[in-house]
């Protein structure tokens, strides 16, 4: 059953919406938070566990240091308060992911408090989030439902669980809530990812890599009529896992909220599920505020104590803020303004810092992100760095066209083959025979044939027309199946007319 | 047997310069005590696993290297080839470790606890796992679901728990030490009763890690012996930092042994906590208790009365904290990694239904109730009232040591206010069960150390009585230092160690009460054959 919907301009004009977000950051330490396991992703399901990840009896946490440190640069970066000191708390539910029946988290004393981060809008406009809290928690294993037509437990015939993620350290960053965004809210919900994700990808304190959910969002959405101070019924959309899907999924809420409210029936207060392929989200866990997790402190932990000194050493090995970055980067790669919006409202800013790192120019780099990857993306539909371009096939890619080998627009062709994982570029020419013909004996021969199918525009070029070559150059092209250096079959074209270019 | 007799009435650290000076060996010191285990442990039932064969290895292996001398042999630690029996709620690879459940039959841990590690790095050989009560829950060993454990004074009494097997094997000389575990009393209770020395260090002195938690906040391992010098021995060789337990502290460990050897109470100002005699205690208790005090007084010391008035709140805070953390840690008994594993009956199979099930079977009443009461008070609503208040408590009553500290070095009471009582006689009333650790469990709640020392005999049962002695935090050597001059004191009123008076157990004019143990082959044998020599 699909939910009703208003069309979004409709939802604006009648409702304000307010949004608050959790993000939860994996952090990439060595190890797990409170055991000696690697924190690695991806290996064979149960191969980086020990006997505390397993929660067997007698077993203790003991807190990593580093993802300490993590937590504070983290919470530096987003303009937080450092605790002097703070605890760890037991989170207490029955589930097969969380193998002691309990997660240690921070609750009531996180580790960071009373942040903000500005997000710049797409034309510019500065936005502030106030942060509320950044606080440390371990991962769940993770749970494959199997059998059963939803892919969750309820139908399932049986579940595996991995507990390769349990133990793994989090930071989740809450929000204030989020007011005055209006229309803008979606793009917003999209930058604020976008810019958490930086932030910890800056810091080099996550992988932040969002398809392997090191960077997982919860999106809470509310609307209010306009003019009304009082909140409204919120739901929480969970695990969205793409900037792109951070933004549809605010917006659909926002729409499915309008319809909800305009029908007169109350909001639902529960998690809702995202349905990247429907664009829609469907009813979770209802969740009230009652739940009770019997929190109390973990009393197998002592207080964490985080001296004024260590902070401030931590906050001078902080990396130049994300603004500061920008602006240094527009400058070193020469773009105006206007390229340089495009590119970070592209979010392909990393990739081109990377790709020009991997020996390309920034207008080679600008050139390849902007004109062929974002376009494939959003074709696919995913962001534009999950679509598995190596800054090192595009330097490979953009020699070859230098080197005359082939022209762009086979390259952009072979650029297809790779992502087909038809192999590497010079595989990809081979095997598709995408060679320029450099030889100027055939493409003579094809020069004569046009010109000869065409003596009206030969008696144009001669006379001086020489705009009318193209005419010529296509039919060369075509001739050639695209294969010829349309530079050259140019200047063939005069030399053979006996026409200066 | 006579020989054998002798060998294991002998202290830990007669058996270490014995084994030292190769007058004995290791392997007959263990076989000793294997033939022990199997002559009494049917009267006794002490023992929920023995560990016969690697035992043997152990002491095999101390005697060839001392036999071989040299520098190995030289680094052989003093301890090295005395025996020892470890409670089984520590777990120990190589043998099964159930905490006194059934939810845990037949686990084997994949990892030693770090006081079993030290264990084998000072190759003391592991006789088995002792009986408790399940997960530690009681005061009687009475709610182990593997049967109770007896008094080896009296049979048809309770050893104290919930360390009642470690504390009945060392005092049936089933071995000659053991490790414990104290969460409100469970070393010292038993050994009062059993007239054994128990000792709950400071919190942080020895590491937790590898035992199974009841109340992580509250948790102790420590000693349990026959002497006050054989648990400074032990508590030596299991003491000191372990980075794997956050709460260890990082304090080098004192010369524990030293004080126990060079005790002197001269000078020393020994403190009567007021609210821990008199009303509610045993007139036999108040007699010997009384008692010691005089034999200190005439070594030198000076008594002095403190007060500790939270202390009356102490009980009542215990059983706020103790249950809430403990409906935490077992939470993870629910048959899904490990463990029993029990299918509801009827109705669908989901996950909860299935954890849900196995928990009713797997835990027994004691662990229900504590499971019960611990959910309840950690609820939203209730969290300030219960744990929240709890806490508080136990800040007025560290509070309350502090201002004692400040009169007096050592503070002294009974260990508990009545001597064993019967089996069955309190198992349902629960409450008069928990009244047992009244003098035991401030303790813990302020994570002081805390010794139990045998006082004598009641007069009206002629049931062993145990002294507490308590030290501040992080002072544990005063404990020895007295306790070492008291135990001296009082031998030498009763002519030698209180154990001689206890019953000698292979006398065929006693019953066996108790229920037949599950032995390994080996000590079954053993048994048979010392039959046939009788």
């Amino acid at each position: 059953m699909t939910d009703a919907t208003l069309s979004f301009e409709e939802a604006m004009e009648k409702y304000d919406p307010v949004l608050g977000f959790e993000v939860h950051v994996e952090l990439n330490t060595k190890t797990k938070m409170f055991s000696s396991a690697p924190n690695v992703f991806g290996d064979e399901p149960n191969t980086n566990v020990n006997e505390v990840d397993l929660g067997m009896p007698g077993v203790l946490p003991v807190v990593n240091k580093t993802a300490i440190e993590s937590s504070i640069k983290i919470g530096l970066a987003l303009n937080c308060k450092i605790a002097e000191t703070c605890r760890f708390a037991r989170k207490n539910y029955f589930y097969p992911d969380t193998p002691k029946n309990f997660q240690t988290s921070q609750y009531d004393e996180p580790i960071a408090y009373d942040g903000y981060l500005d997000i710049e809008l797409s034309d510019g406009t500065m936005f502030r989030v106030e942060i509320e809290r950044a606080h440390m928690e371990e991962d769940a294993g993770k749970l494959t439902h199997m059998g059963g037509a939803t892919g969750r437990i309820q139908g399932a015939d049986y579940s595996l669980v991995d507990y390769n993620r349990s133990g793994v350290p989090l930071v989740e960053i809450v929000t204030k809530p989020i007011e005055g965004a209006g229309s803008r809210a979606p793009e917003l919900a999209k930058a604020y990812v976008a810019a958490v994700r930086e932030i910890v990808k800056n810091l080099g304190v996550s992988d932040a890599k969002m398809e392997r959910g090191n960077v997982r969002c919860d999106a809470n959405v509310s609307l209010r009529p306009h003019g009304r101070e009082r909140f409204g019924i919120r739901s929480e959309t969970k695990n969205v896992n793409s900037l792109r899907a951070v933004e549809h999924a605010v917006r659909y809420e926002i729409q499915r909220h309008a319809a909800v409210l305009d029908s007169g029936e109350p909001v639902i207060q529960e998690t809702r599920h995202w349905h990247e392929d429907t664009r829609t989200t469907t009813s979770g866990r209802a969740k009230s505020d009652a739940d009770d997790y019997r929190y109390f402190p973990e009393p197998d932990l002592v207080p964490i104590t985080a001296s004024r000194e260590w902070v401030e050493e931590l906050r001078a090995t902080l990396p130049e803020p994300p603004a500061a970055r920008r602006k240094r980067l527009q400058a070193d790669w020469g773009y105006s303004d206007l390229e340089f919006r495009d590119v970070v409202n592209a979010g392909v800013m990393d990739e081109i810092e990377e790709t020009i790192a991997a020996g390309a120019t920034p207008t080679v780099a600008r050139k390849w992100w902007m004109g062929e990857i974002v376009g494939r993306a959003k074709n696919a539909d995913v962001d534009p760095g999950q679509l598995g371009v190596k800054p090192a096939t595009i330097v490979e890619l953009n020699q070859m066209v230098e080197d005359g080998k082939i022209n762009n627009k086979m390259a952009s062709e072979v650029l297809d083959g790779v992502l087909a994982g038809e192999g590497t570029p010079a595989e990809i020419v081979e095997k598709r025979g995408l060679a320029v013909v450099s030889d100027d004996a055939p493409l003579l021969e094809a020069i004569d044939a046009a010109l000869a199918a065409q003596p009206g525009v030969a008696d144009k070029i001669r006379g001086g027309k020489i705009q009318a070559i193209g005419a010529i150059v296509g039919g060369v092209m075509k001739a050639t199946r695209g294969q010829a250096d349309a530079g050259r079959v140019r200047e063939l074209i005069l030399e053979r007319l006996g026409v200066e270019g | 047997m006579t020989e054998n007799n002798e060998l294991i009435r002998l202290s830990a650290a007669v058996l270490a310069e014995k084994l030292a000076a190769r007058e004995i060996t290791a392997v007959e010191v263990t076989q000793a005590y294997l033939d022990r285990i199997a002559a009494v442990e049917g009267k006794v039932h002490a023992f929920l696993h023995v560990n016969a064969d690697e035992a043997l290895a152990v002491a095999a292996e101390v005697d060839a290297i001392r036999a071989a001398g040299g520098a190995a042999a030289e680094e052989l630690h003093v301890l090295a080839g005395v025996p020892i029996a470890v409670k089984d709620l520590i777990v120990t690879i190589g043998q099964p470790t159930t905490a006194g459940s059934k939810i845990l039959e037949g686990w084997h841990s994949p990892y030693d606890a770090t006081v079993v590690e030290r264990l084998r790095a000072a190759k003391m050989p592991i006789l088995g796992k002792t009986n408790l009560d399940e997960f530690a829950m009681g005061s009687s060993t009475e709610h182990s679901a593997f049967g109770p454990t007896h008094n080896p004074w009296d049979l048809d009494r309770i050893p104290g728990g919930s360390g009642g097997g470690s504390a009945a094997a060392v005092a049936a000389f089933e071995a000659p030490l053991a490790l414990g575990t104290d969460t409100g009393g469970s070393i010292r209770q038993p050994g009062a009763v059993t007239g054994t020395v128990g000792v709950k260090p400071t919190y942080g002195g020895v590491s937790r890690y590898g035992a199974i938690a009841m109340a992580s906040s509250l948790d102790q391992i420590g000693p349990v012996s026959r002497t006050v010098l054989d648990s400074a021995l032990l508590h030596q060789v299991i003491g000191g930092h372990d980075p794997r337990d956050s709460t260890s502290l990082p304090d080098p460990l004192e010369d524990l042994v030293a004080a126990a050897r060079t005790g002197n109470v001269r000078g020393m100002k020994i403190g009567i906590i007021k609210e821990l005699h008199g009303e509610g205690y045993q007139a036999g208790v108040e007699n010997r208790f009384n008692e010691s005090l005089e034999l200190l007084k005439g070594a030198g010391a000076e008594i002095v009365e403190v007060s500790c008035p939270n202390f009356k709140y102490a009980l009542g805070a215990y059983y706020l904290i103790m249950p809430s953390e403990a409906s935490s840690n077992l939470a993870k008994f629910d048959g899904v990694r490990y463990g029993l594993r029990v299918l509801p009956e009827e109705g669908p199979l989901t996950i909860e239904r299935v954890m849900g099930s196995t928990r009713a079977a797997g835990f027994g009443d004691e662990v229900k109730r504590r499971i019960i009461l611990g959910t309840y008070a950690l609820s939203a609503g209730y969290y300030d009232a219960y744990y929240g208040s709890a806490q508080k408590v136990r800040t007025l009553i560290q509070r309350d040591f502090e201002a004692a500290f400040a009169k007096a070095d050592v503070l002294i009471s009974p260990t508990a206010p009545t001597t064993a009582f019967k089996l069955g006689e309190k198992l349902n009333d629960p409450l008069a069960m928990y009244l047992n650790d009244v003098a035991t469990i401030p303790a813990n709640m302020a994570g002081v150390p805390g010794l139990s020392l045998p006082g004598g005999l009641a007069d009206e049962d002629g049931l062993p009585v145990g002294i507490q002695l308590l030290a501040p935090a992080r002072q544990d050597a005063r404990l020895y230092r007295v306790g070492a001059v008291l135990e001296s004191l009082l031998e030498a009123q009763w002519g030698g160690p209180l154990l001689d008076k206890a019953p000698s157990l292979t006398d065929s004019s006693l019953t066996d009460s108790a229920s037949a143990v599950a032995a390994t082959d080996s000590t079954a044998d053993a048994a048979l054959s010392h039959g046939g020599s009788h």
